[in-house]
């Protein structure tokens, strides 16, 4: 099992590297960038070249540990006994597995993605150490132990909303996906749009990196919003020309709200854009 | 040559351990790193690295120990080389026969030698440019059993724009402070400022009031539900902002987005030096956009906890005396109005970043103190930690 890429993802040798030390060290991979940097997607991808299962446990600031395990599910079994139902009988009828019980058990080695592990409790990581590392748990009411067949290849986004604690990435491998620079953003765009005009391409990308620079934003557009700017650039017809013109009456680009999604940056580039204006006038 | 990779990155202070050190070993071991030292590079890294913020040290050691991998024109080039990597690397690619042959060549330590005299030969001819060993043919490296390919040192001339040493050139420089660090230790900190109380959709089952209801109900069923706990806490604080607070400002922003991420009803404004009649959000629009501190004692009931954060290190005219301020005309004395906070809000604390052995050296630390009912304490952790404490009181 090697990963290197796919037709649809542009995977730099670092990440390359880092994918397949966990997979061949059976180590969970911790992936953090920026938002819309293709981290999610990843998992996607490295399951597709494995040809592998994808398991996604999304986490919610209310997700518990636990529940990636199972659950058990007291109050439909008491109301069925109540109706006499012929399940009761049976605790197991009430176990609710979890995202990690269906990852063990999968028939073929899975991915697992645990995406934006920040989102929790600052316990959670915590909660699931021996979990991960033993890739094996023991279920109180049934009293079986749940064990991994094969060890699911692991990858944990996170968004830094909080920092994971040390016992954590001790058992993790990390990458830090960079921001794509513009050689590799126009990789990821021809693997998206492959019959983009070149000249469209080059203007636009000098649009979006000149906007990423603008100091003050509050969230710089990433990958998943240029891709989107660019789909509408097509749809609309733009030609290179539009996104060029240094004329001073366009120095928004068209169809900018794509690519600032925040309301106080769209105000923000607008002011600037007023003042460059003015600048010129003088 | 790797135990000295690993203190070199303790001494930079780049968190590893031995479980990390043994995960390294593993992966080379596994082949994982593809024997080119960039794949070397991003496996230790990887491996090493767990948080972007080191990732500029990482380079700098990773430069300084593996220096001989990017072969410095004029130096001795093999000199640094990992030998123990090359060894390690030789002994996967080598067959059991090839292995008795080096033997009879003289062993390890002559293939070594050649290897390293092979590429200073190599540095010579090339200046600079690509630095590939063993291109086969009638290479010893070739004969031997070396991947056609040779051990890539440094640059890979087919990949242009890659250059030769990518962690010379040290990306990551600037994440090296975001405002993150260290707020886990503070959120810890700050749980214990927590009063649960149930609000919201009732999604927890309520086992008491079951059971009550379910025996009343003459053994029926009665299944009760609840709302989850949350934390109840409202929190109120001020900073001091500018000035000599400006050396501090580091752990404030980490105390603000550690609190800003542990309380739902969070508030809190600036002031400068001490608290006189007038607060703001923004400092950047400070003189035009004030919250008179009169409102904010009004609008944020007695069940707040306020937090002061600041040196509290001023002129004692400052806070003893109306006009006392260095930047305006106050009407007050700043003491007037620290008394009101403390008088409308029960738990009131203040944090100081200065350390707390010079407190006692500075007039106007030890007035605030008195004025605060002894309620300082240091912003560590510790102090934190007590602070959290008499809030809770
Ligand atoms: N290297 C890449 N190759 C191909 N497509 C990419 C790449 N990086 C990002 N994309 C595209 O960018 C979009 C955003 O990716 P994704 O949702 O995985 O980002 P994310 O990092 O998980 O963001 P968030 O932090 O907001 O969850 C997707 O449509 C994805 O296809
Ligand atoms: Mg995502």
């Amino acid at each position: 099992m090697k990963f290197a890429g796919t037709d649809s993802y542009v995977a730099s040798d670092d990440l390359r590297v880092a994918v397949n030390a966990a997979i061949a060290l059976q180590r969970p991979l911790l992936i953090k960038g920026e938002p819309g940097t293709g981290k999610t997607v990843l998992a996607h991808e490295v399951a597709k070249a494995l040809n592998a299962p994808l398991i996604e446990w999304h986490i919610k600031s209310t997700t518990k540990a636990q529940q990636g395990l199972y659950e058990y599910d007291a109050v439909s079994r008491l109301r069925d006994s109540q109706l006499g139902d012929e399940r009761v009988k049976n605790i197991a009828n009430y176990i609710k597995r979890g995202k990690l019980w269906e990852a063990f058990t999968s028939k073929e080695r899975p991915v697992l993605l645990i995406d934006e592990i920040d989102k929790a409790d600052i316990e959670f990581p915590n909660d699931l150490l021996l979990e991960l590392d033993r890739m094996e748990f023991y279920v109180y009411e049934t009293q079986e132990v749940v064990k991994a067949a094969q060890r699911p290849v692991v990858m944990i986004t996170s968004n830094n909303e909080k920092e994971l604690p040390d016992a954590f990435l001790r058992r993790c491998f990390f990458h830090y996906i960079r921001f794509p620079d513009r050689e590799t953003m126009t990789q990821i765009v021809d693997v998206h749009f492959p019959g983009l005009q070149r000249n469209l391409l080059r203007e636009a990308l000098n649009v979006f990196y000149d906007i990423r620079e603008v100091p003050g934003l509050k969230k710089k557009p990433s990958t998943s919003e240029l891709l989107d700017w660019l789909k509408l650039l097509m749809v609309e017809d733009m030609s290179p020309d539009q996104l060029r013109s240094k004329d001073a009456k366009q120095l928004i680009p068209p169809l900018h709200g794509a690519l600032l999604k925040n309301e106080q940056d769209v105000h923000l580039f607008e002011r600037l854009a007023f003042m460059a204006r003015r600048e010129q006038r003088q | 040559m790797f135990t000295n990779f690993f203190l070199e990155l303790r001494q930079a202070k780049v968190p590893v351990s031995i479980k990390e050190y043994l995960a390294l070993m593993e992966a080379m071991d596994k082949g994982v790193a593809d024997y080119s030292v960039d794949d070397f590079y991003f496996l230790s890294r990887s491996v090493l690295v767990k948080d972007e913020r080191n990732l500029d040290k990482f380079d700098k050691v990773f430069g300084h120990v593996f220096k001989g991998l990017e072969a410095v024109p004029g130096e001795g080039v093999a000199a640094e080389i990992p030998e123990e990597w090359l060894r390690k690397l030789a002994e996967k690619l080598l067959t059991e026969e090839e292995k008795k042959q080096i033997e009879a060549m003289g062993g390890w330590e002559k293939l070594m030698e050649t290897l390293k005299k092979r590429l200073e030969e190599q540095q010579k001819r090339h200046q600079g440019g690509s630095k590939w060993i063993g291109t086969a043919g009638t290479s010893p490296f070739g004969a031997y059993g070396f991947n056609p390919e040779g051990v890539r040192i440094g640059q890979d001339k087919n990949r242009e724009g890659r250059a030769v040493k990518v962690w010379d050139k040290r990306e990551y420089k600037n994440l090296d402070d975001t405002v993150e660090i260290g707020t886990r230790n503070i959120k810890i900190a700050l749980r214990r400022l927590r009063k649960f109380a149930r609000e919201g959709a009732e999604t927890e089952l309520d086992m008491p009031d079951t059971i009550r209801s379910t025996a009343r109900n003459a053994g029926y069923l009665d299944i009760k539900m609840v709302a989850e706990r949350r934390n109840k806490i409202k929190l109120l604080i001020l900073f001091d902002i500018g000035g000599s607070m400006d050396a501090h400002i580091r752990v404030c922003e980490e105390l603000f987005s550690a609190a800003r991420s542990e309380f739902k009803h969070l508030e809190f404004f600036y002031f400068h030096n001490c608290l006189y009649e007038k607060l703001w959000k923004d400092n950047r629009r400070r003189h035009v956009d004030t919250y008179p501190t009169a409102q904010a004692l009004h609008t944020f009931p007695s069940d707040y906890k306020v937090i002061f954060v600041g040196d509290a290190s001023m002129s004692p005219y400052e806070i003893a005396y109306p006009g006392g301020s260095v930047e305006h005309w106050n009407e007050e004395a700043g003491q007037a109005w620290i008394q009101r906070v403390t008088d409308t809000w029960r738990s009131t604390v203040w944090l100081n970043p200065v350390p707390e052995r010079h407190w006692s050296y500075t007039p106007s630390i030890q007035l605030l103190k008195q004025l605060m009912g002894d309620r300082m304490y240091p912003l560590t952790l510790g102090g934190l930690d007590s602070a959290m404490k008499e809030l809770n009181k």
